[in-house]
């Protein structure tokens, strides 16, 4: 406290005051208007407060209901769920032989022309704007229900992500290497193999693993539109209100999520 | 062995970066280029090599008009036209026989370069240079492991694996503390010897230019005021070269000689 007196001795506190006045009001009407934004949505969307009042009670009985887990349709669930595993993994590989060539025409330092800037740029936006499962009812309708439907859709939502990061990571490499091969004489060719490649190699691995861990959770609802995975027998469940299978399917979906997290996070580890 | 007529070079539509420079270097020795930050120096170096464009004028290399090339041929002409940079280049995440056999990019084929299988005379000839500038021990040691005196012998092993007929040399020091600094120019100075090697350098240190250097050319704002023997450079030759310009390009003139400077304890060796 001794601080609060100068150097003459006389007692004067200090004054601080993080914000002015005018500062302090114009805060509050942020604070004013946040909260009159939340007060017009809670009114124009017609929420049946009953029901949430009641739904304590209808936990407890779903709960009941689901327990315990009905494991008869064990196998039927594990094959269903090894399914939703490869479907992850085949549509990570997919879209990895779409996403690299467009992030290679969508980073600004290596697209050949501005055509090619703006398509690649187009595919980026294009396929991260449409949902997975918009995508997989638009695969169902072409190629019927099953998992080529689902491989596809995530697939396909995917290229976005990864060719996104990935034409980010060549945008931000440095020039240096490039010049060299240039100076030595190599073509584009070379001048990606060994000027660019091995900058963003340790991206490339961070996103795809991140991709896989991601698409592992999409595959698991892609059943819903009936495109393949645990979805299917989920969604068979529970229009039968077979809840106690249900419950087993939740949680084996749940089990294999957190083991695609603890392998993908231990992978991350290894390459970075 | 290089002719340069009436070279300009303006970037965008600024002022004349190089206003028509003539210049000859007829064979084998070391020739250093002075001048202040900002004369032309690397401009005029990426000029032979065509990393950058000239506007106007001829660069001649070993008989070929390079100014006019293009693809292939202007690919060619590159490997022919080795060069050491400022901050070494290396690409860090490969090994030092890796950015010791990028030299010969120009020479294989994609696959080849690809696959690492490169023809068995350019990793005798990678081993050989390795072993001459004493890195044979770091063959498979990460680039970015190395100290910056190491680095940059990696760079200089890269430039001679093209097996070129000149050697630009970009400031090759100015990211060094003084001694090895001074281990970089008596290499390239030995080399260019042993492989009777025309080689260009840009130097901002006078004293290293003067020890180290056959011939100097003095630049100042894109045109040749000096060109003569070490031994004329004397300080009224440099008074010209570098009056009302920053500095006398002494030690520690460019901010990066300080950082180098500083930085010595901390580089890794």
């Amino acid at each position: 406290m001794t601080r609060a007196r100068d150097a003459s001795g006389v007692s004067e506190p200090y004054r601080w005051q993080r914000y002015t006045t005018a500062e302090r009001l114009g805060r509050f009407l942020i604070y004013l208007a946040s909260a009159a934004i939340v007060f017009w949505a809670l009114r124009t969307l017609d929420i049946f407060w009953p029901w949430v009042w009641s739904a304590p009670a209808e936990i407890a009985d779903l709960f009941g209901r689901m327990t315990p887990p009905d494991l008869r349709r064990g196998d039927a669930i594990l094959r269903a769920m090894i399914e939703t595993i490869h479907i992850a993994t085949l549509a990570t590989a997919l879209s990895l032989l779409i996403a690299l060539p467009t992030a290679y025409i969508a980073a600004q330092n290596t697209t050949p022309n501005s055509v090619t800037l703006w398509i690649g740029r187009f595919i980026l936006v294009a396929t991260r704007s449409v949902n997975t499962i918009i995508w997989a009812l638009l695969f169902v309708a072409i190629f019927g229900p099953g998992v080529l439907a689902g491989i596809l859709a995530i697939a396909f939502r995917s290229i976005g992500f990864t060719a996104k990061l990935m034409a980010e990571a060549i945008e931000e490499i440095d020039r240096k290497p490039v010049e060299a091969v240039t100076a030595a004489g190599g073509d584009k060719g070379k001048v990606l193999l060994y000027g660019i490649v091995p900058q963003v190699l340790p991206t490339f691995f961070a996103v795809t693993i991140l991709r896989w861990d991601i698409n592992i959770r999409e595959s698991t609802v892609l059943g819903l539109v009936g495109a393949g995975g645990i979805g299917m027998i989920l969604q068979g469940a529970i229009d039968t209100f077979q809840w106690q299978t249900a419950a087993t399917v939740l949680i084996a979906i749940l089990i294999v999520v957190i083991a695609g997290e603890v392998v993908s996070s231990a992978l991350r580890k290894r390459v970075l | 062995m290089l002719k340069i007529t009436d070279l300009t070079k303006r970037y965008g539509n600024g002022e004349l970066v190089l206003k028509g420079l003539n210049f000859e270097i007829e064979g084998p020795g070391l020739t250093a280029i002075i001048g202040s930050s900002g004369a032309g120096k690397s401009t005029l170096l990426r000029c032979i090599n065509r990393l950058v464009e000239p506007t106007s004028g001829r660069i001649v290399v070993d008989g070929v008009d390079v100014t006019t090339l293009r693809g292939r041929r202007l690919r060619h002409s590159r490997r022919a036209i080795g060069m050491i940079f400022q901050g070494f280049n290396l690409i860090d995440r490969l090994s030092v026989m890796e950015n010791v056999l990028s030299g010969r990019l120009g020479y294989v084929s994609f696959a080849q370069a690809l696959t690492r299988r490169y023809p068995q005379d350019d990793v005798d000839r990678a081993f050989s240079l390795l072993e001459r500038v004493g890195l044979q021990d770091y063959v498979n040691k990460r680039a970015d492991t190395l100290s910056g005196g190491q680095r940059q012998r990696v760079g200089v092993v890269r430039a001679l694996m093209q097996e070129p007929k000149i050697l630009l040399a970009d400031e090759p020091t100015a990211s060094l503390d003084p001694k090895t600094s001074q281990q970089i120019m008596s290499l390239t100075r030995e080399l260019s010897d042993e492989l009777s090697l025309p080689v260009l350098v840009n130097i901002h240190n006078v004293h290293q230019a003067k020890e180290f250097s056959d011939r100097v050319v003095g630049l100042r704002y894109g045109t040749i005021i000096f060109d003569g023997t070490a031994a004329e450079l004397d300080d009224d030759a440099l008074d010209r070269i570098y009056e009302g310009t920053a500095g006398r390009g002494e030690q520690g003139e460019e901010p990066v000689d300080d950082m180098a400077i500083d930085t010595r304890g901390v580089a890794p060796s």
